[in-house]
C-alpha cells in the first residue's frame, strides 16, 4: 500500500537526512519513532507529499506522489491522505461542523452532514458540531481532528506527534480513537511519535 | 462552504478590524462619490441657468453680483437702471443684441423671489406652462413648480408679497397688494422653478404705495386732484408721480391718467381689487393680450426703473459682440456682467477648493488601501497554519490566492456601498440647507454614472492592496509552516 524507499532529504541549510524505507501493508497500524531532531516529521511531510524528497520515491495506493504535478499532489492529498498534528488547528472562523463540511469539499467530495454527525458522534463530541474551535478543550480539539482526518475514508492517515500534548487519559481515548477509525474506514495509519507509552499499545515499528 | 463564505466568515471572524477597514474604504468611496455628485450637480444648475444668455446688464457694482442677482437669483442687486437706460437693448435694429429680457426683482413671496419681466423669459429656459396661462396682466402671476408645491398654490390663488428678499418670518414687512396665480410652470431643472413670475409694471405698483420710500409721492389721502397739473401743491413732484399715482389703488377712477400716450387710462384699481389689472371689462381686453408685453413695458414712462436686462448676441465671438461689455461699462452709466465669463471664475475657485478635497480624498484612499493590505497581512501571519491546513486538506495555491484575493475585495466592495450610502446620505441632509441658502438643487436620489465606475476603482484598490498578501498565502511553505506550527 505505501512504499518509500532510498528517502533522503536535503534541507536549505545543507543538513541531509536519510530514512529508511517504510512499507506498510493496507489497515497497518505502525509507530514511526526517534529522538527529537532525527527527522520524524519531515518524514511524515516527504509521505504527505508536503515536501519532495531530494532522492527516492514514494508509492501510496500506486500512485508515485512525484509524478504529480503540484496541484494535483493537493487534490490527490485531500481525497487519499488524513493528516493528525501534535496540535490540532482548524479553520479558526469556521465551528467544527464547517471544518468538516470545507474538508470533504476542498477534497471534492460532496458534503455529507449525516456522515459528519455520526463521526463527532462517535467521537464523543455531537454537541460540539456548531462550535468554533476555540470553544473545544485540548482533547475535544484533537478528537475533532481525528474527524477531519478520516472524514474522506483516506487510504492513509498520518499523525505527526498526536498525543504528545495530552495526558495519559486523554492520549489512551485518542490512539484508540485512532486506530478505531482508521480500521473502519479501512486506512493505514501511520503515527511519528517519541511518546514512550505508544510503544507498547502498537506492535509494529520503524526507528529512525 | 464556497470560497465567497469562507471569505466571508473569515471577514467577519475579526469584526472590529474589518470595520476599520471597511469604514475607512467607505470614507474614501464616500467622499469622492460627494465630490463627483457636487461637481456634476453644481455644472448642471450652473449651465442651466446660463440659458445662453451672453451678457447681464445692471446698475454700477460687481459683475459676479449683479450676475448671481440676474442669473441665479441669489444675493442682491446691485441697483436699478431707468427705462430709458434700458431701451436701447430692445431695440430689434441693434447689431449685436438679438434678443433682450428685462428685469425686476428685490421682492419675495416666503423665500421665493418674484421677477417682474415678460413671458419671453419662460423660452430662453425652456420652461413650459404646465398648468393656466402665463402672467398676462399686472399682479398676476406664474409661479415655478417649486414654489407651487411647497407653498400648495394653486390656480386662482392669491397671496401678498413680502418685500425684501429673505424670508424673515414674522418680521416680513408685507405688501398690500394681492397677486393672483394664473399659472405654474412645469418643472425644467433651472432656476424658473424657484421663481413668481409677473410683470415689471407690478413692482412699480407694489412700491408706489404703502412703505413710504416714495414719500415724495404723497399718495395718502389723495384724489385726482394729485393729477391736476395745474395744481400748483403737486407741482414739485410730478416727475415720476404720475404713473405712480395712476395706480393709487382706493382711487375711484384714473381715467384722467396720462399714461404717455397709451391708454391704460381705464385701469381701475378701485373698487374691483386687481381685476383692472386684467384689463376685464375694459374696451381694450383684446388689444392688452394681443401686444407685446416688451412694447407695453417700452411705452411706460421712461424714468420708470427696472433691475436689469439679460442679453443675447446675434453673434457671440463677432469682434463687436466681445467688445460689447468693455463699452458699455466704460462709456455707460451702466455695468455689463459676462455671465460665463463671472460663473468660471466662480467655478474656479470650487476647482481649486476641490483640488485641496481631491488631494485629501486621495490620502484616504491610499490610507484605506493601506488598511486593507494591513489587516490582510497581519490577519496572515495569524493564519499561516490555518491556510497550510487548507493546503493539507486538498486546497491548490489558487484557491488561497484567491481567499485572500476575495477577502480584500469584499472589503471594497462593502467600502462602496456603504460610501454611495454616506455620501447620498449626506446630500440628503445638505440638500435641505442649500436650497434655501443658494436656491441650488440637490437631489440626493441621483446616482451617475461615474459612480459604477467609481466601483471598478474600488475593485481595483480592494484588488491591489490584496494582491501581496494573496501572492504570500500562495507562496506559503506548508512544510516549515506546519513545523513552526507544531
Amino acid at each position: 500500500m505505501l512504499q518509500a524507499t532510498n528517502l533522503s532529504y536535503s534541507y536549505p541549510g545543507g543538513e541531509t537526512l536519510s530514512f529508511p524505507d517504510v512499507h506498510c501493508a493496507a489497515g497497518e497500524t505502525r509507530l514511526l519513532l526517534g529522538k527529537s531532531g532525527s527527522g520524524k516529521t519531515t518524514l511524515l511531510q516527504l509521505l504527505s507529499g508536503l515536501r519532495s524528497p531530494t532522492t527516492g520515491t514514494i508509492n501510496i495506493q500506486g500512485t508515485e506522489l512525484g509524478s504529480l504535478s503540484t496541484g494535483a499532489l493537493d487534490r490527490f492529498r485531500g481525497q487519499h491522505i488524513g493528516m493528525v498534528f501534535q496540535t490540532a488547528h482548524f479553520v479558526r472562523a469556521l465551528s467544527i461542523e464547517e471544518n468538516l463540511v470545507l474538508c470533504q469539499q476542498l477534497a471534492g467530495k460532496p458534503s455529507d452532514k449525516g456522515r459528519i454527525r455520526d463521526l463527532l458522534e462517535q467521537l464523543n463530541l455531537a454537541g460540539k458540531a456548531r462550535s468554533l474551535p476555540a470553544a473545544l478543550s485540548v482533547g475535544q480539539q484533537q478528537r475533532a481532528a481525528i474527524a477531519r482526518a478520516i472524514i474522506n475514508q483516506p487510504a492513509l492517515v498520518l499523525a505527526d506527534e498526536p498525543t504528545s500534548a495530552l495526558d495519559d487519559e486523554n492520549t489512551n481515548q485518542v490512539v484508540a480513537l485512532l486506530q478505531e477509525q482508521a480500521a473502519a474506514v479501512k486506512a493505514t495509519l501511520l503515527i511519528v511519535t517519541h511518546d514512550n507509552r505508544l510503544t507498547s499499545i502498537i506492535p509494529q515499528q520503524t526507528r529512525l | 462552504m464556497n470560497l465567497l463564505a469562507l471569505a466571508w466568515k473569515n471577514l467577519t471572524y475579526k469584526p472590529l478590524s474589518a470595520l476599520l477597514s471597511v469604514l475607512l474604504f467607505a470614507l474614501s468611496i464616500g467622499l469622492v462619490s460627494l465630490l463627483l455628485n457636487l461637481r456634476e450637480q453644481a455644472d448642471q444648475q450652473f449651465d442651466a441657468n446660463l440659458a445662453g444668455i451672453d451678457l447681464a446688464v445692471g446698475a454700477k457694482g460687481s459683475p459676479l453680483e449683479l450676475t448671481l442677482n440676474s442669473m441665479y437669483h441669489v444675493g442682491y442687486a446691485t441697483g436699478n437702471i431707468t427705462l430709458e437706460q434700458a431701451k436701447p437693448f430692445f431695440n430689434p435694429r441693434h447689431p449685436i443684441v438679438e434678443d433682450a429680457i428685462p428685469l425686476s426683482v428685490g421682492d419675495s413671496y416666503r423665500g421665493y423671489r418674484i421677477v417682474g419681466t415678460i413671458p419671453k423669459i419662460l423660452s430662453w429656459y425652456e420652461a413650459e406652462v404646465a398648468e393656466g396661462e402665463v402672467w398676462n396682466a399686472d399682479f398676476t402671476v406664474t409661479i415655478g413648480a417649486e414654489v407651487a408645491a411647497a407653498n400648495n398654490l394653486s390656480i386662482g390663488d392669491t397671496f401678498k408679497s413680502n418685500h425684501g428678499i429673505i424670508d424673515e418670518g414674522a418680521d416680513n414687512i408685507e405688501h398690500d397688494d394681492d397677486f393672483t396665480v394664473v399659472g405654474i410652470l412645469a418643472p425644467s431643472g433651472t432656476v424658473m422653478d424657484q421663481l413668481v413670475l409677473t410683470t415689471s409694471q407690478t413692482y412699480w405698483h407694489a412700491h408706489d404705495h404703502g412703505d413710504g420710500d416714495h414719500a415724495n409721492h404723497d399718495h395718502e389721502g389723495e384724489d385726482h386732484a394729485g393729477h391736476d397739473h395745474g395744481d400748483e401743491d403737486h407741482s414739485g413732484h410730478d416727475h415720476e408721480g404720475e404713473d405712480h399715482a395712476g395706480h393709487d389703488h382706493g382711487d375711484e377712477d384714473h381715467s384722467g391718467h396720462d399714461h404717455k400716450g397709451e391708454d391704460h387710462a381705464g385701469h381701475d384699481h378701485g373698487d374691483e381689487g386687481h381685476a383692472g389689472h386684467d384689463h376685464s371689462g375694459h374696451d381694450h381686453h383684446d388689444h392688452a393680450h394681443d401686444e407685446d408685453p416688451l412694447e407695453v413695458l417700452l411705452k411706460e414712462n421712461p424714468e420708470q426703473e427696472i433691475t436689469s436686462v439679460l442679453v443675447k448676441y446675434k453673434n457671440a465671438s463677432s469682434f463687436q459682440a466681445l467688445n460689447f461689455p468693455r463699452n458699455i461699462n466704460e462709456n455707460t452709466e451702466l455695468l455689463a456682467a459676462n455671465p460665463a465669463y463671472e460663473i468660471s471664475e466662480v467655478r474656479r475657485q470650487f476647482d481649486s477648493g476641490q483640488r485641496i478635497l481631491g488631494i485629501l480624498v486621495l490620502a484616504i484612499t491610499v490610507v484605506s488601501a493601506l488598511s486593507i493590505f494591513i489587516a490582510l497581512f497581519n490577519s496572515l501571519r495569524e493564519r499561516r497554519y490555518e491556510l497550510a491546513l487548507l493546503r493539507v486538506m486538498g486546497a491548490g495555491r489558487p484557491k488561497l490566492f484567491g481567499l485572500i484575493l476575495l477577502e480584500g475585495l469584499m472589503v471594497a466592495i462593502i467600502g462602496y456601498v456603504l460610501g454611495l450610502l454616506l455620501s447620498h446620505g449626506i446630500l440628503y441632509l445638505m440638500a435641505a440647507n442649500i436650497k434655501d441658502d443658494f436656491r441650488y438643487n440637490l437631489d440626493p436620489t441621483h446616482f451617475m454614472a461615474e459612480e459604477a465606475w467609481l466601483l471598478f476603482g474600488a475593485l481595483a484598490i480592494g484588488f491591489l492592496a490584496a494582491l501581496f498578501p494573496a501572492t504570500q498565502a500562495a507562496r506559503t511553505d506548508i512544510g516549515e509552516t506546519l513545523v513552526e506550527g507544531s
